[in-house]
């Protein structure tokens, strides 16, 4: 039923130096006997058989282009709205709904809120905002399970939203200061002496950062530091970022993206109907890149780095009872999760070398048993050092205390549709769009297990694993 | 450096040769700089000019090499190892801590030889050129690249395919090479425009008027800060001043010849004895402890006490500070916090850093903290009972295993000590202040003070970054002892009618960093008086001197020094000029005496500084100091004894000791038992062979 994905990256990864031998012919031909040969089970630990009904996005959009004009949550509503629509679930039985954001627009600073409020969400379903960097709807998705899990709640809505094309930019310390002073004079001379101690430099705008708060380092600097530490190359990078472009093109192109929902921007009469991140350039064009990190001599070039992105995410969680009752038909199996953390300065990046094994060994499995391999690709030069440290011995033992390395994943089961690097990232929407491909690639390309793993600012990250639903369909 | 010339050939020679870069096989040192030890052979100026010629034209075949050479630099870059890297075409640094660029030469009374005093001021702008040469000091690789002393940095590596320092080690190298690649094939331009400032700077240097304002400027600020004891910094300032006006010639001779002249100077050997003395007590001469410290207790959150606390919480341990009040407390927090604000604001560590340094640091009222305690330093009032209290309830709360240290500055640790249910776990730790500026710490141990102990109490104070000295229990131990010996004939000088800006000018004219008026300001003359009287009794008629009833009349009118802004000086907030405390000079005036001998001003600083130095050899006599170099660190490091001497001992050796005595023996006629020299220096005096140094 899915052979016709393979012979789209049949030709794609013809200069990339990770292992893609044998692609195609394994994964998705015939399946069927190998699958009933390592058929595994995973144990469900909540009780209730967390599933995932189903997923929505708004078209993922470079910051700055068709969104730049809106709120963020508009972009929320839209993708709540979406959810509502395409699973048919009534609003009434929503029982709480969990939103993440990283970058706080500072009038909706509790997003979820503003945005069930202005989808129609009955106004009797609570809502909170969870805050977790790149991970932050991956925390929003493992906070509905862990509300379902202890009994307080049967359906759950988890997604996240950001909006890069505006950002609060604030005025500077002593300008706040001078503003709040000034509210509190009284009288004429009093707020004319206040306005005689504003200096020049009163007026330096704060922009936000991201760099990190503890080490005052930018990602994009320390993705290169990581890049180095691993003697990832350049032309590592831009093969692996080439790669990302041209399996996302070929997702869109082939109609797999179908997690989108088609977003009307207000006073435009075109619809936005998808990504616009994803875009295939020459090797020349590539290389011809200067770095933009670490100058002159860095490796991370504004085309193999994700870029800033606008766009909203949404999903629907439930225990498995209550779907039955309400007669949805669910696409997969959440089972389990880990948290990871370490070192923010030197190893920020390297989450999902840390997650895998752990999560893979909560639930009893191993590399060779996932079929489907969706990871966050902030740089693609912070994947490439993760597989390495993923491949590594002596990584494996030294820094992580393991016995082992956990093994190289299969490059062939490895974000076949493209990855944030090309669809785009929209820091807490990344997240729900990775549970969601995972459930459809593992419909499509008819495996069982699939493990999202991201990185994230302050040195964290992020293993899941999800599980096909039997009969589950796109 | 045979073996590089024989590269250089190399290079030269070597047509498939495009490039080179010069980087060390060690990660933590690129060049730490030339040997000491073969300057010290030197006999001759020629000699030494000879070596500096050598050197100079070894980096001139660097420079001159018609393919590009790179400096990649990471760790210490110092001296002939920046001299070796200005030479090359290109450098690049690591930008982590240890990487650190300087022309220290003036510190051991040289000058940098190698070229440093031509190729940097060609470099970089005059001005920060001539901050490096005379001051010495590090550059840190950000820093570097912004004066235009490297090229470029790059950013130290984490953990990776391999450990982090190897893997930087080798993408410095992989960097390098192909920037060294990059300049033979013309791909990569060295561009090292300068801002406007330094155009400007630059032309009008070609003015003699502006040459003069700029060195002239340069040179009443060295006289200023050394009073022209040191013949290096004038000399290095002279080199540049001839490459900058009469070409690079001319310029590079008169560095070879500076530094050779240089080389044979008594200041030279005396800073050079000071450096290898200062590596010497870096060092645990009693070996290994038993039990790791953890925990370091200090009582007492004065100015003593939280500076204890600053510089051991600052290099890792945890630290309980416990006081008796709240208020007390509080201060003491606040000045570690405003320590480390002050290093934040140098950028010397972030924000966070000094969050998570603070983090181990531990303020209580409670006793209860002090059972985790692996070494409990008290800085309580100087008061026997009171630390005779201190002791007993200390001991009542910690483990077996932990130290007592007292942080006294004169009564005896085995009077203290009595108190205590195990002194062989007592031990004296005397700091000095400001803790975390003055580098010695003189521990005191007494007859019963373990091997352990001492050796515990040593590692704790190498670790808090000083140098340590280590001396037997004795009235005033070492430093106290031979202070209190000078004071006592600052203050008959006082009597004589010497006013204390001139006893100022005396002392600062010998050498000393800090007048011997303004040392008893800051020292307070209570404790001054304190401790005169009890050394007085101690040693008897031999610590006469002034009067010791003139320094009670004066801390009984309420002049206790700058701590109660009133002393031989008055302290006014926000003020530096301070005035005579023309009260104080009026009590002076009550005990007036008459000179007696010689009032040359000579003779007024050798009565001062020949009783300190007897003292200090009465020291090792007595087996209190353990070794000459000891000494000489201690007075050094401690007190500020002239630094270019190398110290009392070092100055002995130098001076003569027959000459000394001789002059002793004339101020006795007048004085008396004061000037009366010890046995050991006797000995010295009567055999010329005799040195403390060999």
């Amino acid at each position: 039923m899915a052979s016709f994905a393979a012979r789209g990256f049949l030709k794609v990864p013809a200069g990339i130096k990770l292992p893609l031998s044998n692609h195609g012919a394994r994964c998705i031909a015939t399946t069927a006997p190998q699958l009933a040969q390592t058929k595994k089970t995973v144990q469900d630990k909540t009780g209730k058989n967390v599933v995932l009904v189903d997923a929505v996005r708004t078209p993922f959009l470079l910051s700055g282009t068709s969104y730049s004009k809106l709120m963020p949550h508009d972009l929320a509503r839209a993708s709540l709205l979406g959810l509502l629509r395409k699973t048919g679930i009534p609003k009434e039985e929503i029982d709480y709904v969990i939103y993440g954001t990283v970058i706080q627009e500072v009038k909706t600073s509790n997003i979820a809120r503003e945005a069930c409020l202005s989808a129609g969400f009955s106004d009797k379903t609570p809502a909170h905002t969870v805050t977790m960097a790149c991970i932050s709807s991956n925390q929003a998705i493992t906070t509905g399970i862990g509300m379902i899990a202890a009994g307080a709640y049967d359906v759950i809505v988890a997604g996240g939203v950001e909006f890069m094309s505006d950002v609060p930019i604030r005025h500077s310390r002593k300008m706040r200061s001078l503003l709040l002073r000034a509210n509190k004079a009284k009288t004429m001379g009093q707020r004319l002496s206040l306005l005689s101690t504003i200096r020049p430099d009163f007026f330096a705008p704060e922009l936000p950062a991201v760099a990190e708060f503890s080490t005052n380092e930018t990602m994009g600097h320390s993705a290169d530091r990581l890049a180095a530490a691993f003697k990832v190359s350049r032309q590592e990078q831009d093969d692996y970022a080439m790669r990302s472009h041209q399996l996302a093109h070929r997702a869109q192109e082939n109609g797999h993206l179908t997690d989108i929902v088609p977003f009307q921007v207000p006073g435009v009469a075109e619809t936005v109907t998808k990504d616009n991140g994803i875009r295939i350039s020459t090797p020349q064009q590539m290389a011809k890149l200067k770095p933009a990190f670490v100058k002159p001599h860095g490796t991370i070039t504004a085309a193999n780095a994700s870029f800033l992105t606008d766009g909203a995410s949404a999903c629907l969680l439930m225990t498995e009872a209550k779907a039955k009752a309400l007669g949805l038909k669910p696409k997969a199996y959440l089972r389990d999760f880990v948290y990871v953390s370490q070192d923010p300065k030197d190893q920020l990046l390297l989450g999902p070398t840390y997650a895998t094994p752990k999560v893979l060994e909560k639930a009893g499995l191993t590399v060779k048993d996932i079929d489907v391999w969706e990871v966050h690709e902030a740089f693609a030069g912070q994947i490439c050092a993760n597989l390495k440290a993923m491949d590594s011995d002596w990584f494996a033992t030294t820094q992580m205390g393991r016995k082992e390395k956990v093994g190289m994943p299969d490059i062939n089961k490895w974000n076949l549709w493209g990855g944030s690097l090309s669809i785009g990232h929209p820091f807490a929407a990344t997240g729900v769009r990775l549970a969601i491909h995972t459930a459809h690639r593992l419909i499509k390309e008819d495996g069982q297990f699939g493990l999202v793993t991201a990185c994230a600012a302050g040195g964290q990250g992020v293993g899941m694993i999800i599980e096909r639903y039997p009969g589950a369909t796109v | 450096m045979s073996e590089v010339q024989g590269v250089l050939q190399k290079i030269e020679n070597d047509p498939s040769v495009q490039a080179a870069v010069l980087i060390s096989g060690k990660p933590g040192c690129f060049i730490a700089g030339a040997d000491i030890k073969m300057l010290e052979k030197c006999k001759t100026v020629e000699e030494a000019t000879t070596i500096s010629k050598n050197g100079q034209r070894i980096l001139a075949q660097v420079e001159n090499s018609k393919k590009p050479v790179v400096a990649a630099i990471m760790g210490s870059c110092l001296g002939g190892g920046l001299e070796v890297a200005l030479a090359c075409h290109y450098r690049i640094a690591v930008k982590d801590k240890k990487t650190a660029l300087a022309v220290p030469e003036v510190m051991l009374g040289l000058l940098p030889g190698g070229g440093g005093t031509q190729r940097l001021p060609n470099l970089i702008s005059l001005p920060k050129a001539m901050d490096m040469a005379l001051t010495g000091r590090n550059i840190r690789a950000d820093a570097a690249k912004k004066l235009g002393l490297v090229d470029r940095t790059i950013e130290p590596l984490g953990v990776g395919i391999k450990d982090g320092n190897e893997r930087t080690m080798e993408y410095l190298e992989e960097v390098a090479v192909n920037a060294a690649r990059q300049l033979a094939t013309g791909e990569l331009k060295i561009n090292r425009e300068k801002g406007l400032v330094d155009k400007v700077l630059k032309f009008a240097l070609n003015y003699e008027f502006v040459r003069n304002q700029i060195f002239g400027k340069a040179k009443q600020a060295i006289m200023k800060q050394t009073g022209g004891l040191y013949p290096a910094p004038l000399k290095i300032l002279e080199c540049i001043r001839t490459g900058v006006e009469k070409g690079p010639v001319a310029g590079y001779d008169a560095e070879s010849r500076g530094f050779g002249e240089l080389a044979v100077t008594p200041e030279c050997k005396g800073l050079i004895s000071l450096f290898y003395g200062q590596t010497e007590c870096k060092k645990n001469r009693f070996g290994a402890h038993q039990h790791p410290i953890k925990t370091v207790a200090v009582l007492g959150a004065g100015l003593m006490g939280a500076g204890i606390a600053h510089v051991s919480v600052d290099k890792g341990y945890h630290v309980i500070l416990k006081d008796t009040s709240q208020a007390g407390l509080g201060r003491g927090q606040s000045q570690i916090q405003s320590g480390f604000d002050r290093m934040v604001k140098r950028r010397r560590i972030s924000a966070f850093d000094r969050d998570v340094i603070l983090n181990n640091l531990e303020p209580t009222l409670s006793y209860d903290g002090l059972r985790k305690a692996d070494i409990v330093i008290e800085a309580v009032f100087e008061d026997i009972n009171l630390k005779h209290k201190v002791i007993k309830e200390v001991e009542q709360y910690i483990p077996e295993h932990c130290i007592f240290a007292s942080n006294t500055s004169a009564l005896p640790i085995t009077d203290i000590a009595k108190a205590s249910k195990r002194p062989e776990k007592v031990i004296g730790m005397h700091y000095f202040s400001p803790v975390d500026k003055m580098q010695l710490l003189e521990i005191i141990t007494t007859d019963k003070t373990s091997k352990d102990t001492t050796a515990a109490a040593v590692a704790c104070g190498l670790k808090q970054g000083k140098v340590v000295i280590t001396v037997k229990d004795g009235p005033g131990f070492y430093t106290t002892r031979i202070l209190a010996a000078m004071l006592a004939e600052a203050i008959r000088l006082l009597q004589e009618g010497v006013d204390p800006k001139t006893l100022d000018t005396l002392t600062k004219k010998y050498g000393f960093p800090v007048g011997g008026a303004t040392l008893s300001d800051e020292v307070g003359l209570d404790v001054a008086a304190h401790i005169a009287d009890y050394l007085g009794k101690t040693f008897g008629e031999r610590f006469g001197g002034g009067d010791p009833n003139m320094l009670k009349d004066m801390v009984s009118n309420g002049f206790l020094g700058r701590k109660s802004g009133k002393g031989c000086f008055i302290y006014e907030k926000n003020s530096k000029s301070r005035e005579i405390n023309t009260d104080a000079v009026a009590i002076m005036q009550k005990y007036k005496q008459e000179p007696r001998g010689s009032t040359a001003p000579e003779d007024q600083q050798l009565r001062m500084v020949s009783r300190f130095v007897n003292e200090a050899v009465m020291c090792l006599q007595e087996g209190i100091l353990a070794s000459p170099l000891e000494g000489d660190i201690g007075a050094v490091f401690g007190l500020g004894f002239p630094p270019f001497t190398g110290g009392p001992f070092r100055f002995v050796d130098r001076f003569g000791a027959d000459k000394l005595v001789a002059k002793m023996e004339e101020y006795k006629q007048h004085y008396g038992v004061a000037f009366d020299a010890c046995q050991l220096l006797k000995d010295h005096a009567k055999d010329s062979s005799k040195k403390f140094y060999k």
